[in-house]
């Protein structure tokens, strides 16, 4: 049974490298801690080629003015690790999470389905590499070898049957410990590494070479597990894990963002990756949530009352004596606005939240589409505020299936229809678009509007397939005017007899025929209620005659043309 | 110096030359030159034998095609407006076409954009409204046989949307009436009407656009006839023109409601509407679909207001101009029936 290893070389920066391509070309290192005594933890070789390396402090790697820093991010180690479990999954059912940047796989029968070995293995490879990874693949007949062969082989490394042994040989023993480790294993395998080195055992071909019983003598049953890992002889199953459907990416900012052309840069390459896993799922969406995390730099804040640092215009330099941080009263005092990270720092709990919720009619999976779904989206309710940091999250879907035809009716194309109602809410607003939905009321503006979903196209049946002798008669339409046109009205004998509207010339003249009124009322239990008397009119202006409603309100006691007969 | 006369069939009193293949070939052969005399010069000879065979082959080289083997335009396809006696005047409504309705008001134009988008449901297909004037009776839509579901209903107003806070993309803003010199208490009500009607219209033109770039529907609406026709009349005819390509050789039909027909040769049929109504300058004689049918009636002895029911409109149907068939003007009328007549 072949198993593969997906390996993630220098987890930290690779994640970080994952929301910002552009800096695989730059000397990159990732620092953490609490300022001052940030330390650097990981390091990309143009990091380590200029001389940069984990243990340094921050401050030691600001003095090299080639060098791009960024702070450990826990959210975007997330979603890398979360990439790599989807990245796994679309190959196999069965995957183990050994650790975040590391994934084992179980081959088992997947060679009829995707191809050989080796052609699986730069599958996988490849898919990594559109999730923005860069992995090591390695395939072996027994998972530990695979992973060691990983660990210590970049690129894709395939292991024969029964070569184990002779492939892991080179490798050095320190890929016999994970990378990402909590403390205490840390010390424990830096000792272990350190008796090793004394020994003289530096690859895994001297471990294996080395004889059991005195290994045991000395450094246990762990020597033991780890000489039969050098070897490649380690037998065991995977412990597959159920890989949860949660696709969320996230990326948080330097400098906050303020404008749209930027934010729609980001977030292309977020939904890029949202869709890369999720197709990788066989799965498409039809819920985006956008949260993004503003900055708040001015204004009074909820907790601390009279709180206001004073803006560079400001000149006042008031200080305010609930103030109780030193340093937040000093900064006050010189009236200098905080920096976002001294922001952050200081008023963590000012950051907001901006939340929007893209819902879409059908399952959907096109980047493209969702991108510019987001844009109108902001432009018609912008943050507001800079933006600090973005997340995307998608709920899964089955991806809809339709059975085209080519005898079926035009029908419009989800995703475009989408688009284009988007853009039309852009224009008209977006309650003013959309399709009918008739209330159950009396109430003559009894209906609302609702969201417009083109089904896929159907047949016809063929009793419903038009025919001439189906021709069915016209309905006398009411044209509404909206609002109803306020109107002087002549009565004779309390019965209109000539209408005079100041809004609408056309609409004058002497009443010819009249029926009516006819009265209507309802939802008198409401503050909205209504009672009317409608009238209908033929009126003669001039030469023509047109035919309306009339209303007489009778709670309002006004009187309004309510439409036309067209 | 010598020349050669390429003779024409006119020249030679054939048929013309696009007629017949073999007419063609006849008149090649008639316009090959003449050898050259004997005593005409080595060198003139050599040229007029060159150019005689560079027109001979050019003539050749040319791919001719007689007019009557001409692809001729196909027709479009009519599909039924749901009124029979339209359909039996025009042959239905066409598709990939423009078709204006213009007429006055209650003239019937919505109750035939009504029947037009219930039959083109009942077939299956969307329709979209762009409402200019956010005019639609959703009771109206409903009684007529219209699927809602697939009725698209864009309403254009008067309030434009809510403009983008993030930091403005360019530095471009719209000036106030203020900085434009009118100041604000000196707008009177028809130069409000007629920003109000302008802006409606742009809305209109660019929702129409995109519904017609989006494609998918079977019909189109533009209702137009509540705007002032002076306002309509702005529409640039190479905008009328954009959107008849638009749906040209597709499925789609555009039909446009008006006062007064607007789009001029771009449309391929314009039908007007007017009331079948009569009445004398004398008295107030007049004929309504009544309870009393055909009832006539003078102002000294109309019956009880409460007695009447306006039960249908009589229309009447003029084919001003149609680009499908080669017709003299018709006119037919039709009823349309009111919702409660039963």
């Amino acid at each position: 049974m072949p198993f593969a290893c997906i390996y993630i070389p220098n987890f930290p920066v690779a994640a970080a490298l994952r929301a910002e391509p552009e800096l695989q070309a730059s000397a990159v290192a990732i620092f953490e801690g609490k300022p001052p005594l940030e330390k650097i933890i990981a390091v990309n070789e143009k990091a380590g080629a200029l001389g940069i390396a984990p243990g340094m402090s921050k401050a030691q790697g600001e003095l090299c003015s080639e060098l791009a820093l960024r702070q450990r991010s826990p959210l975007q180690e997330a979603s890398a690790h979360a990439a790599l479990l989807d990245c796994a999954q679309s190959f196999s059912p069965c995957v183990e999470d050994s650790a975040c940047d590391t994934v084992l796989l179980d081959l088992a029968g997947m060679e009829s389905l995707l191809g050989s070995i080796p052609e699986i293995a730069r599958a996988i490879f490849e898919r990594a590499a559109t999730f923005g990874l860069r992995a090591n693949i390695a395939t072996a007949l027994n998972p530990d070898a695979a992973l060691l062969a990983a660990r210590g082989f970049s690129g894709v490394t395939v292991i024969p049957s029964g070569k184990e042994a002779e492939h892991l040989g080179p490798l050095l023993v320190s890929v016999l410990f994970a990378e990402q480790l909590d403390a205490d294993e840390k010390e424990a395998a830096g000792n272990l590494l350190e008796t090793l080195e004394r020994w003289g055992i530096r690859n895994l071909r001297a471990m294996a070479a080395l004889p059991a019983i005195a290994l045991s003598e000395r450094l246990g049953q762990r020597g033991l597990y780890l000489q039969q890992l050098a070897r490649g002889g380690t037998l065991r199953t995977l412990v597959p894990v159920e890989v949860p459907l949660i696709f969320e990416e996230a990326v948080e900012l330097e400098q906050p963002v303020v404008l749209l052309e930027p934010l729609a840069f980001l977030l292309n390459r977020l939904l890029e990756q949202v869709c890369a896993r999720l197709a990788s799922r066989a799965l498409a969406t039809q819920e985006l949530c956008l949260t993004l995390e503003l900055s708040n730099l001015t204004g009074i804040d909820d907790d601390y009352e009279n709180i206001g640092i004073p803006s560079e215009s400001d000149g006042s330099s008031n200080t305010n004596e609930k103030l109780d941080a030193p340093l937040l009263s000093a900064f006050a005092r010189s009236g200098k606005f905080l920096s976002n990270a001294e922001e952050k720092s200081f008023y963590p709990h000012r950051q907001n939240k901006f939340v929007r919720k893209l819902s879409l009619p059908l399952p959907m999976l096109d980047a493209k589409v969702f991108l510019k779904l987001l844009q109108l989206d902001l432009n018609a309710h912008p943050p507001g505020a800079p933006i600090m940091k973005i997340h995307l999250s998608a709920e899964p879907a089955r991806p809809r299936s339709a059975q085209g035809g080519l005898f079926l009716p035009p029908a419009p194309e989800p995703e475009k229809l989408e688009l284009t109602l988007a853009r039309i809410a852009g224009i008209v607003g977006e309650n003013r678009v959309g399709a009918l939905e008739l209330l159950d009321t009396h109430h003559p503006e009894g209906f609302r509007m609702r969201r417009f979903v083109a089904e896929v196209a159907r047949k016809i049946p063929q009793k419903q397939t038009p025919d001439a002798s189906e021709a069915q008669a016209a309905i006398t339409a009411l044209r509404r005017y909206r609002p109803p046109l306020g109107v002087k009205v002549f009565l004779e004998n309390g019965q209109p007899s000539r209408l005079n509207c100041p809004r609408k010339k056309e609409v004058q003249g002497e009443v010819l025929w009249k029926a009516g009124p006819w009265r209507s009322s309802g939802d008198w239990w409401e503050r909205d209620a209504w009672s009317h008397d409608e009238w209908d009119l033929a009126v003669r202006n001039g030469e023509a005659i047109s035919f309306y409603r009339l209303v007489h309100d009778l709670l309002g006691g006004g009187w309004f043309i309510e439409g036309t007969y067209d | 110096m010598s020349s050669v006369v390429v003779p024409t069939s006119a020249a030679l009193g054939r048929p013309f030359l696009f007629d017949a293949e073999s007419e063609v070939e006849e008149c090649l052969l008639a316009a090959e030159p003449k050898k050259p005399a004997r005593h005409a010069s080595s060198s003139e000879s050599v040229i007029a034998s060159v150019s005689q065979s560079k027109i001979g082959h050019r003539q050749s080289a040319i791919p001719l095609t007689p007019a009557s083997h001409l692809a001729v335009r196909p027709a479009p396809e009519m599909v039924t407006s749901g009124i029979a006696e339209l359909d039996a005047l025009t042959g239905g409504l066409p598709r990939g076409c423009l078709t204006e309705i213009y007429g006055t008001g209650s003239s019937g134009h919505t109750s035939v954009m009504l029947a037009a988008m219930a039959a083109a449901t009942r077939r299956g297909e969307y329709c979209s409204l762009i409402d200019a004037s956010d005019t639609l009776d959703p009771q109206s839509v409903a009684v007529s046989g219209t699927d809602l579901d697939r009725l698209l209903w864009v309403r254009c107003h008067d309030d434009a949307p809510r403009k983008s806070q993030i930091v403005e993309k360019s530095s471009a803003r719209i000036p106030t009436a203020r900085e434009l010199g009118f100041p604000s208490s000196a707008l009177d009500f028809e130069k409000k009407k007629a920003r109000e009607s302008e802006h409606r219209l742009e809305q209109v033109l660019r929702v129409a656009d995109l519904l017609l770039e989006s494609g998918g529907f079977g019909l189109i609406v533009l209702d137009l006839a509540d705007l002032p026709p002076q306002a309509a009349r702005r529409i640039p005819l190479t905008t009328w023109f954009r959107f008849r390509r638009a749906v040209e050789h597709k499925p789609t039909m555009l039909l446009v409601l008006e006062q007064q027909p607007l789009a001029g040769s771009c449309s391929s049929l314009v039908l007007r509407l007017q009331p079948n109504s009569q009445f004398s300058a004398l008295g107030t004689q007049y004929s309504v679909l009544s309870s009393n049918r055909n009832f006539n009636a003078t102002s000294s002895d109309s019956p009880a207001s409460h007695t009447q029911l306006l039960t249908g409109l009589e229309i009447n149907v003029e084919m001003v101009r149609s680009r499908l068939e080669r017709k003299p003007a018709q006119s037919v009328m039709f009823e349309t029936q009111a919702a409660w007549a039963g």
